[in-house]
């Protein structure tokens, strides 16, 4: 690999008393799924939400590369800039479907959304693309013109998808976007989402708690304890010869099916 | 003019407050400006936006119409007519072509606007995105911004559900190629009226405390897409009166039987249109 798509250094973040991030060193490159795991208060979605550029840390840099090779602080530059960022060359899934659709506006409006924002302005083409990518997360296009309301939670999942991924992101943050889901609908979203990403390409930076979502999509891996990173590494190395003892208590309290 | 008010009812400074309101209204088109709002002897909602910006704009030597729905005869239009002819003792008329100043609700007159005149709108609802964002600082950051995608997600989803764009008035436009901006409810037929139109604009919105302006010869452009372009609706009939199938029309229940005809919704152009159809029969 060449360069940095994302890195993050001495991300550090406190809300009073709480050190939420401490210190925080991490990169991410193109076209990489990494992992961030944790328990829950560890850190992992301020972590997400300040390289994302949602929260503003109280130290440290976020870099981001953009498409001409040059290094952007994410926190530094105009909000315009971010703002054009966030709903073009990046993506945000949330792990509440409702957080990040837009309940009152069909599903095909839902995924047309960020085209429109970024200018489309062909009711056709907006829908043909709409509709090629309902198809894509297993979404019959007959459904395009209901409400996501109507859908199934797993439904809402994979239209949320289909909706950050229409402009081509580079870099897609996603935030649990397993949870919540009964486990038979979450391995067909897992595998959803993993051929999507080898196909497109597409660099992740993935929230989870659940350590089998991480070994099934993750390249990378890094471990988080109390705002601080404890471990990195790739998700093989790390999950069955864990270093850090607080990865070792991790991996060892999975079930094993 | 009645003993014991100012001139045209507002006192002097709060005139001043709204005409500095206006000068950056006409500044920067189409974009919202906060005004100090005040209480006026009318309920909101009557039109105290639209009194308000009258006020501060009228002179002695101008001549006020005021129109309600195209008519000049209705309960909105009488009564700020009357009020202003009371409190500032300008002249009055129902005639479009003679007023310098137009303070209107609903329409703006068939008979072309000119150079000199100024037309007032009352605006009910400023921010176009109100029903999309409900956030007020969420949509002033999205105007600062010119993200206006939110707005075509709502033209998407009338034709997908319609097959057609259903706004039928108060239809979003964009000003000046910057601002998106609500046209106050007039109808649709009108929008194409206030592009490069040679008067001069105004909106007040007394009780949400906005003014905004198209300043003369400005580009008013209404929302669309490339394969659904806009397009104005009218009833597919001739006015009963005058016989103008052009304009725009209002229908009218005449008896309960079901009988209705159709008629100019511009009192005034329809009673110079019959008028001079009089003197040539």
């Amino acid at each position: 690999m060449d360069e940095t798509l994302l890195s993050g250094r001495g991300l550090s973040l406190d809300f009073g008393r709480i050190q939420a991030l401490d210190g925080v060193n991490i990169d991410l490159w193109p076209g990489e799924v990494l992992a961030i795991v944790g328990e829950s208060g560890s850190g992992k979605s301020t972590l997400l939400n300040v390289l994302s550029g949602r929260m503003h840390p109280d130290a440290g840099t976020v870099w981001y590369r953009g498409p001409d090779g040059h290094l952007a602080d994410v926190h530094g530059m105009p909000e315009p800039a971010l703002r054009r960022l966030l709903r073009s060359d990046w993506g945000f899934v949330h792990q509440n479907p409702r957080d990040g659709l837009r309940m009152t506006v069909s599903a095909g409006g839902n995924v047309g959304e960020r085209l429109m924002a970024a200018g489309a302005r062909h009711y056709g083409n907006i829908r043909e693309q709409a509709a090629a990518w309902l198809k894509r997360v297993e979404i019959d296009p007959s459904r395009m013109d209901d409400l996501p309301r109507t859908f199934s939670g797993g439904m809402q999942q994979r239209l949320q998808i289909a909706r950050t991924l229409v402009t081509h992101p580079r870099l897609v943050f996603m935030d649990e976007p397993t949870g919540g889901l009964d486990v038979s609908v979450q391995a067909r979203l897992l595998d959803l989402i993993r051929a999507l990403v080898a196909e497109l390409r597409i660099a992740v930076a993935l929230v989870t708690h659940d350590i089998a979502v991480a070994r099934l999509l993750a390249h990378r891996i890094a471990v988080m304890r109390r705002g601080v990173v404890v471990e990195t590494g790739l998700t093989d190395q790390v999950l069955d010869d864990p270093q850090h003892p607080y990865t070792q208590l991790l991996v060892a309290s999975v079930l094993q099916a | 003019m009645t003993e014991g008010y100012n001139f045209a009812y507002l006192d002097e400074q709060t005139k001043r407050m709204i005409r500095r309101a206006l000068l950056k209204a006409v500044a920067v088109p189409g974009h919202q400006v906060p005004f100090g709002s005040r209480e006026m002897p009318l309920p909101y909602g009557w039109g105290t936006g639209g009194i308000q910006v009258t006020a501060s704009v009228l002179g002695p030597d101008d001549t006020l119409k005021v129109i309600d729905q195209g008519a000049d005869d209705t309960t909105n239009a009488v009564s700020i007519r009357a009020f202003f002819a009371r409190v500032a003792g300008v002249a009055t008329t129902a005639r479009t072509a003679e007023a310098t100043v137009i303070q209107t609700r609903h329409r703006i007159p068939e008979t072309p606007l000119t150079e000199g005149q100024i037309i007032v709108y009352q605006v009910p609802q400023p921010e176009p995105l109100y029903k999309l964002e409900p956030s007020r600082a969420a949509t002033r950051r999205l105007h600062a911004l010119s993200e206006y995608g939110l707005m075509h997600v709502k033209l998407y989803e009338d034709i997908a559900r319609f097959g057609h764009i259903s706004i039928a008035y108060d239809y979003p436009v964009m000003v000046n190629g910057r601002y998106l901006m609500a046209p106050s409810p007039i109808p649709a037929f009108d929008n194409p009226k206030m592009h490069m139109m040679p008067a001069l604009q105004l909106f007040g919105a007394g009780r949400e405390k906005r003014i905004y302006a198209v300043p003369p010869y400005t580009a008013v452009r209404s929302l669309d897409f490339e394969d659904h372009p806009f397009r104005t609706t009218r009833a597919p009939h001739c006015c009963e009166l005058c016989g103008s199938d052009t304009s725009y029309l209002d229908e009218v229940v005449i008896d309960d039987r079901g009988g209705r005809i159709f008629v100019c919704s511009d009192t005034d152009y329809c009673a110079e249109r019959r008028s001079t159809q009089q003197a040539a029969a």
